[in-house]
């Protein structure tokens, strides 16, 4: 029996002491009609030999791509030494440290961890994780509401440059709860939020203006002038920022006068591979001010009996576990083992280490388009500064160009069209430092040769080369 | 601490490019004036020090963990081992369907086996916990009353037993958490939740086998009178585990459930999570499951999105949830197979019924003796607090002493000095032996020398820690000169 170490004098003797004949008879008090027959959809049992086969064929048939997709996953170099400690059997199997005496280990990690996030951001404070960053940012919203005393509304300023993704889980998130989520647009030339379109809502009663650093379109924005108009205006600020960046940026507490009030995204880029989209982490950071209004862990360091210091959960009347329906979220389990994963991960790579990381996925991008706009009719969408993404315009339809690439083992962007129709054949591109000049230059003859071959005959999907 | 053994200009040389940096292109206003400020170690000092914090922790991997409600079995490292492999973590989020057709096969599949494992019509798996799953659950409860125009239905009843989740959830969506108490048998006290019926009752939230370990008789007919009050069912999945193979929450009358596959379908805990909560439902409300979902032709699978459900409540998560919890649960489930799956109710069963009687034996009080155990069952320590002057905080922390995780502790809060306990049925018979052995120690300690047992524990990293002054003198994050 998979796993369950019971021998038959072991049943045996256990029945015996219970009293029982059968194990069935320990289910007496579920009414006989309600029990189920054999669960006959479900597949036998296989052996370890037989799902490992099974399982590296699955991974096998979805190729290993050459791949130009970011758009919220990054694929970063990540350290052997980080996913060898972090399944470590004492990480990878423990729980959320109820136990503080049997859990310093976590809580120690947890508490760098904190550390290592507020140096990244800038900020004061931060909690042990959310799910991931479109929650992290939900939750960031829920908390700007509570925590803006200046505001009775609960209206919200998010970009249209904002991870379309994003939007509609905030929207799914927080729409029970009677928030009006307010959308801004962007300018058309820059790509960064329309500051005139802004501007019309200067005066009235807003919670949170959310701003993205960089935003979608992998521009930069102005983030200081955006901060400063936000608390003018009685708002919070709200960064949702890639951390990678805040490497090399200025770090949202910096930002404006006063620096942004709270800070999330994210955590991804930080040793958790792209998997197919989880697990990763969403970080939250904040204001010392509105640690009250935090939801999900947080970790303090305190001593104990004999005055020697640990660490333990703290601030817990804020959570599910103590004040229920009164709780600042419904946050229990978190996303602990990715928080090891990133807390190593940045411990190796260093600042210095981060901040190479950052520079050389900008340098490859500004490669990236460089080659890919030196192809007739390819053109970069904004003027903006950007970090490590770029919107491109194709001569051709980019849904189509990219399944070609994609028939020849390139994923060559984010198609755009379907969320911002606004800017026709558009495609987010990213290269980061593990994308080299080979790379690149493959990239760039494959959409060449699509680019050529679809000019030419329009409705062929995949060219024959 | 790792900052302490930072120095400045020290680095893991071989883990970053080895350009050095250059931002041309980016205005200098926006740059940073100086390097973030983390910790600057060697590669040997930084496995050095996870790996002696990772010491430090008690694990499956390492301890008897019988924290009731948690699930604490052992995780199959071959989940690990296949879940990792290139294809599976190399493999983007957004890559198009002609390249996922192996993930997406796991997925289908997955949906399938949780459907027939539950009895439900649709399962979505894209909830990233348990609680995740719940927001998710109670979302469609009120997207289905709301699409019926029935818009004054503003209350979920919860047990008071009810997991702080609950109540938190319903609060989420935008209801009212209404308690209902708990009869003396374990049970809810029916006439209670008769009285609290009426047309402002959404739905109701409950755990069967519930918090307090004992399976809800009366289920049927709690769904008949909550669906008659045109209220709905929700099953916190918690503790599907005492179930698995012997009743479907579909068959109990349940309109909407979550799982916590980090429980049931053992994926690890990672010290706080991922877990991962997909939620099932019935017929009526399968139009509302969140997206992104897995649809299959026969030839090719596909997601299924917005375009494909517009009566979703939405998306939960960037892409499409804790994918690699799932492809773990994906593995846990074709290893145990359907027989394998009645194994893992009628083990755990068998471990918490044998665990009790000889707690019982060994003059432990159960909390509910005439019931049955399921998968987990309650101890009260009412006597020894009150005739010894050790509770259960003292026991559990002389526990960690004697090398054992302690159960849950005061969960739930109506049951006075409780203990929940859940061995799961990964323990073998010596090692629940063991524990009745620890805990008949402890019970002799507190007797003959308490005020050792309630300075407990000797042997940890740390003795008891200042909870109080971790609130009031807040220290969230090492600074320099720390
Ligand atoms: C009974 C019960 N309900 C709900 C939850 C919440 O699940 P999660 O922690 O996965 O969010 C838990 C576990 O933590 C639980 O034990």
């Amino acid at each position: 029996m998979p796993f369950i170490p019971h021998t038959e004098k072991d049943i045996r003797e256990m029945l015996a002491t219970i009293g029982v004949d059968h194990i069935d008879a320990l289910f007496d008090e579920i009414p006989s009609e309600l029990r189920c027959g054999e669960l006959d959809a479900i597949p036998p049992g296989m052996p370890e030999m037989e799902v490992s086969r099974l399982m590296q064929t699955r991974a096998r048939a979805d190729g290993q791509p050459l791949c130009f997709i970011g758009a919220g996953a990054y694929d970063h170099h990540i350290p052997a030494a980080v996913w060898e400690l972090t399944t470590r059997g004492e990480f990878y199997t423990a729980y959320t440290p109820y136990q503080a005496e049997a859990s310093q280990g976590t809580l120690q990690l947890l508490y760098e961890y904190q550390s290592m996030m507020t140096a990244l951001t800038g900020m004061a404070v931060s909690n042990a994780s959310l799910y991931d960053g479109a929650s992290a940012l939900a939750e960031a919203v829920l908390m700007a509401v509570r925590g803006n005393r200046k505001s009775k509304s609960k209206r919200i300023l998010l970009p249209r440059n904002l991870h379309p993704t994003y939007r509609r889980v905030v929207h799914t998130i927080v729409c029970n709860q009677q928030i009006e989520l307010v959308e801004v647009g962007y300018d058309s030339v820059t790509g960064s939020i329309d500051r005139a379109e802004l501007e019309r809502y200067s005066g009235e009663d807003f919670a949170a203006l959310v701003i993205p650093q960089p935003n979608f379109f992998g521009v930069l924005e102005a983030v200081d002038e955006l901060t400063d108009w936000a608390h003018d205006n009685g708002m919070l600020a709200i960064a949702v920022v890639n951390p990678m960046a805040m490497a090399i940026l200025r770090p949202a507490g910096e930002w404006g006068d006063l620096g942004a009030d709270i800070c999330c995204g994210e955590g991804q880029p930080l040793g958790s591979p792209v998997a197919s989209g989880g697990p990763y982490f969403g970080f939250l950071c904040s204001t010392g001010k509105l640690v009250r209004q935090m939801p999900g862990r947080i970790i303090g360091k305190t001593v104990d009996l004999d005055g020697k210091t640990g660490y333990a959960l703290t601030l817990q009347a804020r959570e599910q576990h103590i004040r229920r329906s009164k709780a600042t979220s419904n946050i229990c389990t978190n996303q602990g083992l990715m928080v090891t994963a990133a807390t190593i991960h940045m411990t190796l790579m260093g600042g210095e280490g981060l901040q190479r990381v950052a520079a050389a996925s900008h340098a490859n991008t500004g490669k990236l388009t460089q080659a890919l706009t030196s192809l007739p009719g390819v053109e970069t969408a904004f003027k903006g500064a950007v970090f490590h993404e770029r919107v491109l315009r194709l001569p051709i339809e980019v849904t189509k160009a990219l399944r070609a690439l994609a028939a020849h083992n390139v994923l060559g962007g984010f198609d755009l069209s379907d969320d911002y129709p606004e800017l026709g054949d558009a495609v987010l591109v990213c290269a980061t430092e593990l994308r080299n000049n080979d790379d690149i230059e493959n990239y760039r003859g494959k959409l060449e040769r699509v680019i050529q071959s679809q000019v030419q005959t329009p409705c062929q999907l995949k060219p024959d080369w | 601490m790792i900052y302490e053994h930072s120095r400045v200009g020290r680095r893991a040389m071989a883990q970053a490019p080895s350009e050095k940096v250059d931002m041309a292109g980016i205005p200098d206003a926006m740059l940073r004036t100086s390097q973030p400020p983390l910790p600057e170690v060697s590669e040997m000092q930084a496995v050095r020090h996870f790996t002696r914090l990772s010491q430090k922790n008690f694990s499956i991997d390492t301890q008897f963990y019988p924290l009731g409600s948690c699930t604490m079995k052992y995780n199959p490292r071959v989940c690990n081992t296949l879940a990792s492999l290139p294809g599976m973590l190399s493999r983007h989020p957004l890559a198009p369907d002609t390249h996922s057709q192996g993930f997406m096969a796991c997925l289908y599949e997955l949906q399938d086996i949780l459907k027939t494992a539950t009895g439900m019509h649709a399962v979505s798996l894209t909830p990233a916990a348990g609680a995740q799953g719940e927001f998710a659950g109670v979302g469609m409860i009120r997207a289905y009353h709301d699409d019926r125009g029935d818009k004054e239905r503003s209350e979920i009843l919860v047990p008071d037993a009810a997991h702080g989740t609950n109540p938190a959830s319903a609060v989420m969506c935008g209801y009212k958490a209404r308690e209902i108490p708990t009869g003396s048998d374990g049970d809810i006290d029916i006439e209670a939740l008769k009285s609290a019926l009426g047309p402002q009752t959404a739905g109701i939230m409950l755990t069967n086998p519930s918090t307090v370990g004992v399976f809800e008789q009366r289920i049927k007919g709690i769904a008949e009178l909550v669906h008659a009050a045109g209220g709905l069912l929700y099953y916190d999945g918690a503790n599907l585990n005492a179930i698995l193979g012997k009743v479907r929450p579909g068959d109990m009358g349940f309109d909407v459930i979550h799982m916590n596959l980090h429980k049931t379908f053992s994926t690890p805990h990672g010290g706080g999570g991922p877990g991962a909560g997909p939620v099932g439902v019935s017929k009526r409300l399968e139009p509302y499951l969140p997206i992104p979902m897995v649809d299959f032709d026969g030839n090719d699978y596909r997601w299924l999105t917005e375009r494909d459900r517009p009566d979703s409540i939405g998306r939960l998560s960037a892409f499409a949830g804790n994918a690699g919890v799932l492809i773990r649960a994906y593995i846990y489930a074709r290893l145990l197979g359907r027989e394998g799956m009645h194994r893992v109710s009628e083990y755990s069963t068998l471990n918490a019924n044998y665990l009790l009687k000889r707690l019982m034996e060994t003059g432990f009080d159960a909390a509910y003796p005439e019931r049955r155990a399921s998968h987990e069952f309650i101890l009260t320590l009412k006597k020894q607090a009150k005739e010894l002057g050790v509770n259960t905080m003292d026991f559990a922390k002389r526990l960690l002493d004697y090398g054992v995780h302690a159960p849950t502790t005061y969960f739930p809060l109506l049951v006075p000095e409780c203990l929940l306990v859940e061995p799961t049925e990964t323990e073998a018979k010596e090692d629940l032996d063991r524990f009745v052995e620890i805990m008949r120690t402890i019970k002799q300690e507190a007797e003959s020398q308490p005020d050792m047992v309630k300075q407990a524990p000797h042997t940890m990293p740390v003795r008891r820690l200042d909870d109080v002054r971790a609130a009031r003198e807040l220290d969230l994050a090492w600074k320099p000169g720390d």
